[in-house]
């Protein structure tokens, strides 16, 4: 299979994903009037954040633990930490 | 498991298991504490391993290890949008002992390496996470972790925690670091059977080739994408700084798709099934980020020290070679009984006189320099391209005028003086 969408990307990982969320957005208000770019929906190679009008959707059943929105985010407003011990992606091969 | 031990490894990639191995071997009680369900499990990594570093650890590790394929050729392409560049090398000499690299996958490669520890006697916990480092009196004596019960004590505590090192930011040893000090990049693995990649790549059984690709692979952006040739797949892959990421409102899969269906690249890949998908962060801040490495009970190494030489993808080397430096530092830091910074410096001397840190200062001002002056990626590498095709396209125009007519072109885009600006500020970044 060639992959064209991310979805299909995402397909291809296996995650064994904690009940409760090692991402937080901080506060949805600077995301809301801040933030125009919400350059977290772009940048995020996993397309864990998804801004849906009022609040930033933070799907962190398919984070890839890279790290890059807790560095990328112009206002640190998402505390990032490592999901419980034994959870989150699981990389089978490279 | 309030035993204490004489080292803690946080984390088992190739720097944590290289120090928690070498220890082990000499007689220290290791625990090595991973986080993952298996060592791998959360590394990626382009994919070349080389061979000094590890061999300095396991002696003639590839007659064991699950390796892929020997790199016995190494292309440069300087990419537009129809066209390259290139240039490499080939050797057969690279095919056969001591060799020179490795195409690996990481997940067997780590977990294949961790277990190596373990036969030595590390005593290795997976799927925990160290919450942070404990302390007393200013010293790290141990960890707490995400299990009941979670502290663990010990002489020394070693980060190998990778790129994100939380706990090197929790003790103060490092800021959080700016978007222009990491590369994001993603890859594919795609599987293709050996006849199809021994013939686009002209290789044979058990030789490997990489080709690292500059220019349109990134769109113009300070990054680089790579083609490795493992056994029965491919790893393809592209990663820039995370502010040129930013700057540019690029989302890394659309660049890793756009890579794939360049015209350059698809014919090598066509027909391929798309295995894994996977993202992480290359620390490539270089010199400058550098964080203080030694402290009172506890050393920084691998990715969490930073240890990335960018312009020559090196990164697993460094990382082994720290680890087993760490290790060095702390068996003799335990026959002085003394774990103090004072003692443990012994380790960031050993760091500063080696070929780690000394590549890293040599290039301390690369990444900042093509940051800054993005025309070396944008405008330099399609000019190549357009005096390439002048060059070698026969219209019946002599040589000497063809010449005039590429360094004109050169010099009518930027200005004479810009290009010898250019230049001049490109080879003192690298000199």
């Amino acid at each position: 299979m060639s992959t064209k969408t991310i979805e299909e990307k995402q397909y291809l990982v296996r995650f064994k994903a904690d009940t409760k969320s090692h991402l937080t957005v901080l506060d949805h208000e600077i995301c809301m009037t801040k933030c125009p770019d919400k350059i977290c929906t772009i940048f995020c190679p996993a397309e864990v954040y998804k801004w849906e009008g009022l609040r930033m959707q933070v799907g962190y059943e398919g984070c890839h633990e890279c790290g890059s929105c807790r560095i990328g985010c112009p206002y640190q407003n998402i505390k990032w930490e490592y999901p419980k011990g034994g959870h989150g992606i699981v990389f089978r091969l490279a | 498991m309030s035993e204490k031990f004489d080292v803690i490894v946080v984390g088992a990639g190739p720097a944590g298991t290289s120090c928690a191995y070498v220890c082990a071997k000499n007689g220290l009680k290791v625990l090595q504490i991973e986080r993952g369900e298996y060592p791998g499990s959360k590394n990626v990594m382009g994919g070349v391993l080389y061979r000094k570093q590890m061999e300095e650890i396991i002696p003639e590790f590839w007659k064991e290890a699950p390796l892929e394929r020997p790199v016995i050729e190494q292309r440069f392409w300087m990419m537009d949008k129809e066209s390259s560049v290139s240039f490499g090398y080939k050797g057969l000499e690279w095919g056969k002992e001591p060799y020179n690299n490795f195409t690996v996958l990481r997940a067997p490669f780590d977990q294949w390496f961790a277990n190596k520890g373990v036969e030595q006697g590390v005593l290795l916990i997976n799927e925990t996470v160290v919450l942070e480092c404990l302390t007393e009196n200013g010293k790290v004596v141990g960890v707490r972790t995400d299990r009941p019960d979670g502290d663990v004590f010990a002489d020394v505590v070693v980060l190998a925690d990778g790129v994100n090192s939380l706990l090197a930011k929790q003790l103060g040893y490092h800021k959080e670091f700016r978007p222009d000090e990491v590369a994001l990049t993603v890859m594919e693995v795609v599987n293709l059977t050996k006849d199809k990649i021994n013939d686009r790549f002209n290789l044979e059984d058990n030789q490997g080739c990489t080709i690292e690709i500059f220019g349109d692979s990134t769109k113009g952006n300070l990054g680089t994408a790579f083609i490795y040739t493992n056994k029965e797949s491919i790893n393809i892959g592209v990663g820039t700084t995370l502010s040129s990421m930013i700057k540019a409102k690029m989302k890394p899969y659309d660049l890793l798709d756009y890579l794939k269906n360049h015209p350059m690249v698809r014919p090598l890949i066509e027909g391929g099934e798309s295995a894994e998908y996977l993202a992480h962060l290359i620390p490539e801040g270089g010199y400058h980020s550098v964080p203080k490495v030694a402290g009172n009970g506890v050393l920084l190494v691998g990715d969490a020290a930073q240890l990335v030489n960018a312009i020559h993808r090196e990164g697993s080397n460094m990382a082994m070679a720290s680890g087993k430096m760490a290790a060095e530092t702390i068996i003799e830091a335990k026959s002085r009984g003394d774990f103090s910074e004072a003692s443990l410096n012994q380790y960031r001397e050993a760091l500063y006189q080696s070929f780690i840190i000394k590549d890293l200062e040599k290039y301390k001002d690369a990444a900042h320099t093509f940051e800054h002056y993005p025309q070396y990626f944008k405008e330099y590498v399609p000019m190549m391209n357009r005096a390439a095709s002048k060059f070698f396209t026969v219209d019946g125009t002599p040589k000497k005028e063809k010449q005039k007519e590429i360094m004109k072109s050169f010099t009518s885009g930027r200005g004479t003086i810009r290009i010898l600006q250019d230049m001049y500020r490109a080879w003192k970044a690298v000199k």
